[in-house]
C-alpha cells in the first residue's frame, strides 16, 4: 500500500519499515492517561490497522487528542502499552517513532519560509541535500505550494498553512499520520474542499492516518472506521455507517447525526396486542426482534430512539403532538414538535412534503424497522443482533 | 468650530473669533508646557549646548583665570590622546567582557529554570533576585568577596594577604566585569525566561515528532524565536555597560594604574576632581556619540537579522 509509484519514495533515512508488512499498524493495550487525580483516557484498547483511516471522534475535552499525544510520544501512558508496527515504542522517543503530526494550529515554524518547514523533519533526519530539495519540490508540487516556497508562515492564508502543514508531515513518508483536528481552523467552504483532497491524498499515500476531530461529519465522510470517545472511555469503534445505524448506546446514538436522534423516556408495556413502548403522548410499536426482546419485561422502564428522518406524520399515528417550530433548510425542514411532558421531537420531511402548522395538533409514526431501544440505567443499546 | 445648520449672517465676526480663539489656545497651550519646558531647558537644553560650546575652550590652569577658546584643537588633541584611547579601549572591554556573559548566563538560567521540576520556582526566585539589587550592594558584596585580608575568593584563589584582586591591574576589570554580570543577572534571566515561555510549546513539539533532538530543537526553534529578546538584551547591555559608573567608583575608583577607568570614570575625573571642564565636555560628547552610534547600528541589525514573530 505505502508505495504508490507516482509518490516520492520514502527517504533511506527514514526509520521505515517495508512497504504493505503491516508496518503502519498501531496498536493500543490498556491505555490510560492521568494529570493528577484527573483521568483523561481509561483504559484504552484499539487496533489501527496499515493504511487505514481512523477517525477519533468525541466531545471537546474528551480525551481524543490526549489519545493522539501519547501515540506521538508527546506524552507518557500511566498504565498501557503502544505498539507501532511490530515495536512497542512505550520508551521510544517521537523523533524515533516515526509517525508524523499535523496539529490544530499547524505549528509552522514562523522563522523558517515554507521550503525550510517542509525541509526541517529532513534535515532533523539528515537526509543530504540533493535529496532533500528534491522531496521538498516534489510533495510542493503535489500540494501546490510551489510559488509559495520562499515565504514565510505569516504571509500565508489559513489553507495555505494548512498545506504546508500536510506537505511537512507527508514529505518523510512516515509510517503513520496523525493529524488533531486538522481543518477546524479552515473557513466551511474551505473545510469542505480539504476534506476531499485529505481523503484524496489518504488514497494515493496508502498510509495509516489516526485522525482526531469533534465534528461529526468530518468523521463520516473521512473515516474508514470512527472510534467515538467521550470522558477519556472509548464507547463504539466501528465503520462510520454502522456506527450510525446500530450506536452502542445513548451518548453515540445522541452524538452523531445531525439533528440529533430523538430519544424519549419510556416503559415496555406487553400488556396489549403487540409488546411497545408507552412513552408520553402515546405507544410506539417494537420491531419483532426487539419485541421478542422485551418479552417478559413488562414495566421495564427503557429509553428509546428514532432518527428524525424515520419519523413522520401520520392520521393514524400512534403518538401524539403539537407543532411547536418549523426549520426549513431548502433541502429539507426540520419539524419540532412537543410531546407530552414537555419533550421535544423532530421530525425531518424532504422539501416537498406538506408541513404542518405551527401550533396545530398532529400524530407521529415512527419506523418500526428503525426504532432503537437503550438501556434506562447503563444506556447501553438493547439489541436482539449483535453489533457489527 | 462652525456647526451645520447654524445661523450665519454675511459680515459676522466669525473669522475673527476664531482667529483669537486660536491664539488663546496657543496661549494656554505653552502655559500648561511652561513647567516643563523650564525644566528641561534648565537640565537639559541649556548643559547640551553648554556642552557641545565647551568643547572649544581650554580650562585655564589655575581657576579664576578667562577660559581659552582653541576652537577643534583641544577636541583634536583629547580624542588622540593616550589617556582617551586607553579609556576607550578599557570602556570596550568592559563591555565585551559583561554583555555577551550576562546573555549567555541568563538564557542558560532561563532554560534551566523553564524545566518543568518541583521546586524549580525557588530557583526561579533565586536566578531573578540580582535584579532587586543595587549596584552599591552588588559592589560591597564583591568588595569584600574580593578582599585580600577577609575576602573568600581570595582565599579561594590563594592569594589571601598579597595583592588584592582589585589592585592587580591585569584582573581588577575582569573582576569589576564579574561583579557587574552578577548583579545584571537578574534582569537578564527574567527577559529571557519571558521570551521562553513565549515560545509555544506546539512548535517544540512539531519539532520533536519531526525528529529534531534537544539540541536541534533549542538551536533551530528556541533561540531563532529567542532573538529579538537576545538583541534587546544586548541594546541594553550595551548602553548600560557604556554608562556603567558606579560599580567602577566604589571598587576601583578606576584604578589600578587606570586598568578599570571607562569613559564615564574618566569624565567624572576630569569634570569633578581636575575641575577640566572642556576635556570632561569633549569626553561627553564622545560619549554620546559612541552611544548614539550603537544604538543607530544595532537597530540597523535588527531590523536586517532578527526575526519578528506575527
Amino acid at each position: 500500500m505505502r508505495s504508490v509509484a507516482a509518490e516520492p519514495s520514502a527517504p533511506s533515512a527514514g526509520a521505515s519499515g517495508a512497504p504493505g508488512t503491516g508496518a503502519g499498524r498501531v496498536t493500543l493495550r490498556g491505555v490510560t492517561k492521568r494529570f493528577g487525580k484527573v483521568t483523561a483516557v481509561s483504559d484504552v484498547d484499539l487496533d489501527v490497522d496499515d493504511g487505514e483511516f481512523l477517525v477519533l471522534l468525541g466531545p471537546s475535552g474528551c480525551g481524543k487528542s490526549t489519545l493522539l499525544r501519547l501515540i506521538a510520544g508527546l506524552e507518557d501512558p500511566t498504565e498501557g502499552t503502544i505498539t507501532i508496527g511490530d515495536d512497542v515504542v512505550d520508551d521510544v522517543e517521537p523523533k524515533d517513532r516515526d509517525v508524523a503530526m499535523v496539529f490544530q494550529t499547524y505549528a509552522l515554524y514562523p522563522h523558517m519560509s515554507v521550503a525550510a518547514n517542509i525541509e526541517f523533519p529532513l534535515r532533523s533526519r539528515h537526509v543530504d541535500h540533493g535529496e532533500r530539495t528534491r522531496l521538498v519540490h516534489e510533495v510542493a508540487t503535489s500540494l501546490g505550494l510551489n510559488g509559495l516556497l520562499d515565504r514565510r508562515p505569516a504571509a500565508l492564508s489559513g489553507g495555505q498553512r494548512q498545506r504546508v502543514a500536510l506537505a511537512r508531515a507527508i514529505v518523510r513518508r512516515p509510517l503513520v499520520f496523525l493529524m488533531d483536528e486538522p481543518l477546524s481552523n479552515l473557513d466551511a467552504k474551505l473545510r469542505v474542499q480539504t476534506r476531499a483532497e485529505l481523503i484524496d491524498l489518504h488514497h494515493r499515500l496508502g498510509t495509516t492516518v489516526i485522525y482526531v476531530t469533534h465534528d461529526q461529519v468530518e468523521a463520516m465522510t473521512m473515516g474508514d472506521r470512527i472510534t467515538v470517545i467521550t470522558d477519556g472511555v472509548v464507547q463504539q469503534t466501528g465503520r462510520p455507517q454502522d456506527v450510525y445505524d446500530h450506536p452502542a448506546n445513548l451518548f453515540v446514538a445522541r452524538f452523531i447525526g445531525s439533528p440529533p436522534m430523538n430519544t424519549l423516556a419510556g416503559t415496555v408495556a406487553t400488556d396489549g396486542d403487540a409488546p411497545a413502548i408507552v412513552v408520553p403522548g402515546g405507544r410506539i410499536p417494537l420491531p419483532a426482534s426487539l419485541a421478542a426482546l422485551m418479552a417478559g419485561h413488562h414495566g421495564r422502564d427503557v429509553t428509546i430512539g428514532v432518527r428524525p428522518e424515520h419519523l413522520a406524520f401520520g392520521a393514524d399515528g400512534p403518538v401524539a403532538a403539537t407543532v411547536t417550530l418549523v426549520e426549513s433548510l431548502g433541502h429539507e425542514r426540520l419539524v419540532v414538535c412537543g410531546v407530552g411532558g414537555g419533550e421535544l421531537v423532530i421530525v425531518r420531511l424532504d422539501s416537498d412534503e406538506d408541513v404542518p402548522a405551527v401550533g396545530s395538533a398532529v400524530r407521529i409514526t415512527a419506523a418500526v424497522e428503525h426504532v432503537h431501544l437503550f438501556d434506562s440505567v447503563t444506556s447501553a443499546r438493547l439489541d436482539g443482533a449483535p453489533v457489527p | 468650530m462652525s456647526f451645520v445648520g447654524e445661523e450665519r449672517r454675511p459680515g459676522t465676526r466669525r473669522p475673527r473669533t476664531r482667529r483669537r480663539r486660536r491664539r488663546r489656545e496657543i496661549g494656554l497651550a505653552f502655559l500648561l508646557l511652561s513647567p516643563s519646558l523650564v525644566v528641561f531647558g534648565v537640565f537639559v537644553f541649556y548643559p547640551l549646548v553648554k556642552t557641545f560650546s565647551l568643547m572649544f575652550y581650554k580650562t585655564p590652569p589655575f581657576p579664576g583665570l578667562p577660559s581659552r577658546y582653541v576652537g577643534f584643537d583641544q577636541i583634536r588633541d583629547v580624542l588622540t590622546s593616550s589617556d582617551f584611547l586607553e579609556s576607550l579601549r578599557t570602556t570596550v572591554l568592559f563591555a565585551l567582557y559583561t554583555v555577551p556573559t550576562g546573555i549567555a548566563l541568563g538564557l542558560l538560567l532561563a532554560v534551566v529554570a523553564h524545566q518543568r521540576l518541583r521546586g524549580i520556582a525557588v530557583f526561579r526566585t533565586i536566578f531573578s533576585s540580582t535584579v532587586a539589587t543595587s549596584v552599591a550592594v552588588a559592589s560591597v558584596i564583591f568588595f569584600t568577596l574580593l578582599n585580600p585580608q577577609v575576602g573568600l575568593v581570595s582565599y579561594w584563589l590563594g592569594r589571601e594577604g598579597g595583592t588584592g584582586i582589585l589592585q592587580d591591574p591585569r584582573w581588577a576589570l575582569p573582576a569589576v566585569s564579574i561583579a557587574t554580570v552578577w548583579q545584571t543577572l537578574g534582569l537578564t534571566f527574567i527577559l529571557m525566561s519571558a521570551a521562553l515561555q513565549a515560545v509555544p510549546d506546539e512548535l517544540l513539539e512539531a519539532a520533536a515528532v519531526d525528529g529534531a533532538g534537544a539540541w536541534t530543537r533549542f538551536r533551530r526553534v528556541t533561540l531563532p524565536l529567542l532573538s529579538p529578546t537576545i538583541f534587546f538584551a544586548t541594546v541594553i547591555g550595551l548602553i548600560s555597560a557604556f554608562q556603567a559608573f558606579g560599580q567602577i567608583d566604589l571598587l576601583t575608583e578606576g584604578g589600578p594604574l587606570n586598568k578599570t577607568r571607562v569613559l564615564t570614570y574618566y569624565l567624572y575625573q576630569a569634570a569633578f576632581r581636575s575641575n577640566n571642564d572642556g576635556l570632561a565636555a569633549v569626553l561627553a560628547i564622545s560619549l554620546f556619540a559612541i552611544t548614539l552610534g550603537l544604538t543607530l547600528l544595532q537597530l540597523r541589525l535588527i531590523e536586517r537579522r532578527v526575526f519578528y514573530a506575527r
